[in-house]
């Protein structure tokens, strides 16, 4: 006798188009998936409790470990709680440096995903060039920073060292290259009819939806939400520069993509400001304590990352240790829409749906 | 007999006297001593005074030096976007100094004044700070000047005396209100988000009533943000209302955690209203050894993962919540780790 049943599958933890350690248990229906549920924790290193026991300064390496593709970021956001809660002020250098840092890892950060989003899509080598850009952006911040992906290279009050000799010239140098090959990728994959075919209107959701599920940065703009935290409560330097906050209205998985590469333009611009108008000289860190105490009670910041809105809380008690340490992180957010996305989709949409969400399962687990 | 008695008081008396003079002597050299050490410390702090004199006079000329460099750069060049640029530019550089400096100061200061007296080191140190911040200031007004040729009016370089000096004061107070926990934040003007803050505890009041919030205020360490304390009975109705009410349209939830406190729990809410372009936070206090709340998830989606990991790190229940589970950790774990009294569970020890 003829029948159909519902079958369990499993995707992952260990799957390639997770890029890291998630698991998905899906309930289908032939190829219609009914039900998804999302498993994570499986790289969960207790970073919170662990600071707990740290000084500030030594939590700094272990925010390199939660968003790995975009560590500048995370670097900048437990440093500038500290400074907010004690009105530390940063000199000017320092703040072009960090701005530098953070955008150039925003654009590497925007390529690896685009390289290993179409890779997982079927497109194998896009990758290979994604990546040869890339590792000019690595190149650049490890002349900085000394490290490629870890950089711990801001500090409460500034950056750890200063610019080599003819950095800045490197990345001037840097932008128009950017520039060309921004234009090279959408040759190669924008306009491709089969690359379309597979993104064009799947994963859709609307405005509400994105607020209803606190989702932030592309996932967030995708659907006409014109948000940045970088504009609208500007931080740091970001109010010197002139630069769009790019949306679409689609709210599908080729709008996120469009969102991602004209965020790669935008961030390009800022970096040809900055460049401009780099200060000759100065300090690149504030004078501030050798031991570093934030002062009593709370305080809790947001910037935008790549992946969106990562914030990070911090309760103090005045010693040099913080008595509480939280980061909000944006792909753990980001990432609970994925089961209402997936519910009735057909299973070989699962991977363009699951790779537009941009996860990183560092930064998910925490 | 008596003659005897006599004589033993005599050798007393003599005695004491003896041990008089030699503690009068004692203490006489002590005092010597401790004069000499004293005027060689009285020395020392002069000579690093003047040092400290000095250093600020060379800053302070460098400064007014390199104004000058650049003001004649400045003067050379045709452009003069250019020219502005160059000027704000520098004077930003000199800013940036001027607080960097009276912030080193009040450091210093504070180090000082953990054996010393405080209050006095500081109020010592942010005179100093000022005066070289006015000096510079000063100096630079001056090279001005002498540059356009005594045209900059007395009006401009009394306005830039006057705000180096406050940036300066500025600086050592926002350095003396981060370092002490009874910073003197009622003196301090009232923030630019007060009026918001008494603009939700009103529209508040006056729909739920005068005893659904705990406390109100600006949390100035955390960028100013209204926070708003919530009774545990009421957490979820000050949510809803902030979330619906037309007024304050609080449409999105940015962040929820929790935190043990030791003397009782709490969750830590920050929405944020598109519409207003305004923040909120929402805090409420609950019994450690028996933390449930109402979840938001009926409110938020977004709350639901947020939520689990509160449940999983620090045991807080959420009632209604559709899927409470320890997200994190697994089924099978033992405690909650981000409690301050949590012990690790393993089997093997």
């Amino acid at each position: 006798m003829l029948r159909t049943e519902e079958m369990l599958l499993n995707v992952g933890p260990q799957h390639p188009s997770t890029h890291g350690v998630f698991r998905l248990v899906l309930k289908i229906d032939g190829e219609t998936i009914k039900e998804a549920k999302p498993v994570i924790g499986y790289l969960h290193r207790g970073t919170e409790k662990l600071a707990e026991d740290l000084q500030y300064t030594q939590i700094i390496p272990y925010t390199d470990r939660m968003d790995y593709v975009s560590a500048m970021t995370n670097n900048y956001v437990i440093c500038h709680a500290v400074e907010t809660m004690m009105g530390i002020e940063i000199p000017e250098r320092a703040e072009y440096l960090r701005v530098m840092a953070m955008e150039l890892g925003r654009v590497s950060s925007h390529l690896l995903w685009w390289g290993t989003f179409v890779l997982d899509l079927g497109a194998t080598s896009p990758l290979l060039y994604a990546f040869r850009e890339r590792e000019m952006i690595l190149n650049l911040l490890n002349e900085l920073s000394g490290a490629r992906l870890t950089f711990n290279y801001m500090r409460v009050g500034g950056v750890k060292w200063d610019a080599p000799e003819g950095w800045v010239d490197k990345v001037r140098e840097f932008i128009p290259h950017m520039r060309e090959q921004v234009k090279g990728y959408h040759d190669l994959v924008t306009g491709n009819e089969i690359f379309l075919n597979r993104v064009k209107g799947i994963g859709k959701y609307t405005k509400e939806d994105a607020l209803n599920y606190s989702l932030s940065g592309p996932n967030l703009r995708c659907t006409g939400m014109k948000w940045d935290l970088r504009k609208n409560e500007p931080y740091s330097i970001y109010d010197r520069f002139d630069f769009d906050i790019p949306t679409r209205e689609e709210g599908d998985v080729l709008s996120r993509y469009h969102v991602r590469f004209a965020e790669i333009e935008e961030s390009l611009k800022i970096l040809e400001q900055c460049v401009e108008q780099f200060p000759e000289e100065g300090p690149v860190i504030a004078k501030v304590p050798k031991i570093i105490k934030a002062p009593k009670g709370e305080a809790f910041v947001r910037i935008e990352s790549p992946r969106g809105e990562i914030g990070c809380y911090i309760a103090s008690d005045g010693k040099k240790e913080p008595y509480r340490l939280k980061f909000r992180r944006p792909s753990f957010y980001n990432l609970q829409i994925l089961p209402k996305l997936l519910e009735g989709e057909s299973i070989s949409n699962l991977i363009a749906i699951l790779g537009a969400v941009d996860i990183i399962l560092g930064e998910v687990d925490g | 007999m008596s003659g005897e008695k006599d004589l033993e008081q005599l050798k007393k008396e003599a005695a004491e006297k003896a041990k008089a003079a030699a503690l009068a002597k004692k203490k006489a050299r002590e005092q010597q001593e401790s004069e000499v050490s004293g005027a060689a410390a009285l020395e020392e702090e002069d000579l690093a005074k003047k040092k400290a004199a000095a250093a600020a006079k060379a800053k302070a000329a460098a400064l007014a030096k390199k104004k000058a460099e650049e003001q004649q750069a400045g003067s050379e060049s045709e452009d003069p976007e250019e020219e502005d640029l160059a000027k704000k530019k520098a004077a930003a550089a000199a800013k940036a100094k001027a607080a960097a400096a009276a912030k080193a100061k009040a450091a210093r200061a504070k180090q000082e004044s953990s054996e010393a007296d405080g209050d006095d080191a500081k109020a010592k140190a942010i005179a100093a700070a000022k005066a070289k911040a006015a000096a510079a200031a000063k100096a630079k007004a001056a090279a001005k000047g002498k540059q356009e040729g005594g045209a900059a009016s007395d009006d401009e370089k009394a306005k830039a005396i006057a705000a180096a000096k406050a940036k300066a004061a500025a600086a050592a107070r926002a350095k003396a209100g981060g370092k002490g926990a009874e910073a003197p934040v009622a003196e301090e003007k009232p923030s630019a988000n007060q009026p918001y803050l008494d603009k939700y505890v009103k529209v508040i009041e006056e729909h739920l009533g005068n005893d659904v919030l705990e406390d109100s205020y600006i949390n100035r360490l955390s960028k100013d943000v209204p926070t708003l304390v919530a009774k545990r009975e009421t957490y979820y109705k000050v949510v809803q209302f902030l979330k619906y009410n037309e007024q304050l349209g609080f449409d999105y939830l940015s962040e929820l955690h929790g935190v043990d406190y030791e003397t009782h729990m709490e969750v830590y809410v920050h929405l944020y209203s598109y519409k207003n372009s305004q923040s909120v936070a929402v805090k409420v206090k609950l019994d450690r050894d028996e933390p449930t709340i109402e979840s938001l998830c009926p409110l938020w989606a977004g709350a639901n993962w947020p939520e689990c990991e509160a449940y999983d790190l620090l045991g807080i229940k959420f009632i209604n919540h559709p899927n409470l589970h320890r997200i994190m950790l697994g089924e099978d774990w033992v405690g909650h780790p981000l409690r301050k009294d949590y012990e690790p569970y393993d089997v093997e020890v």
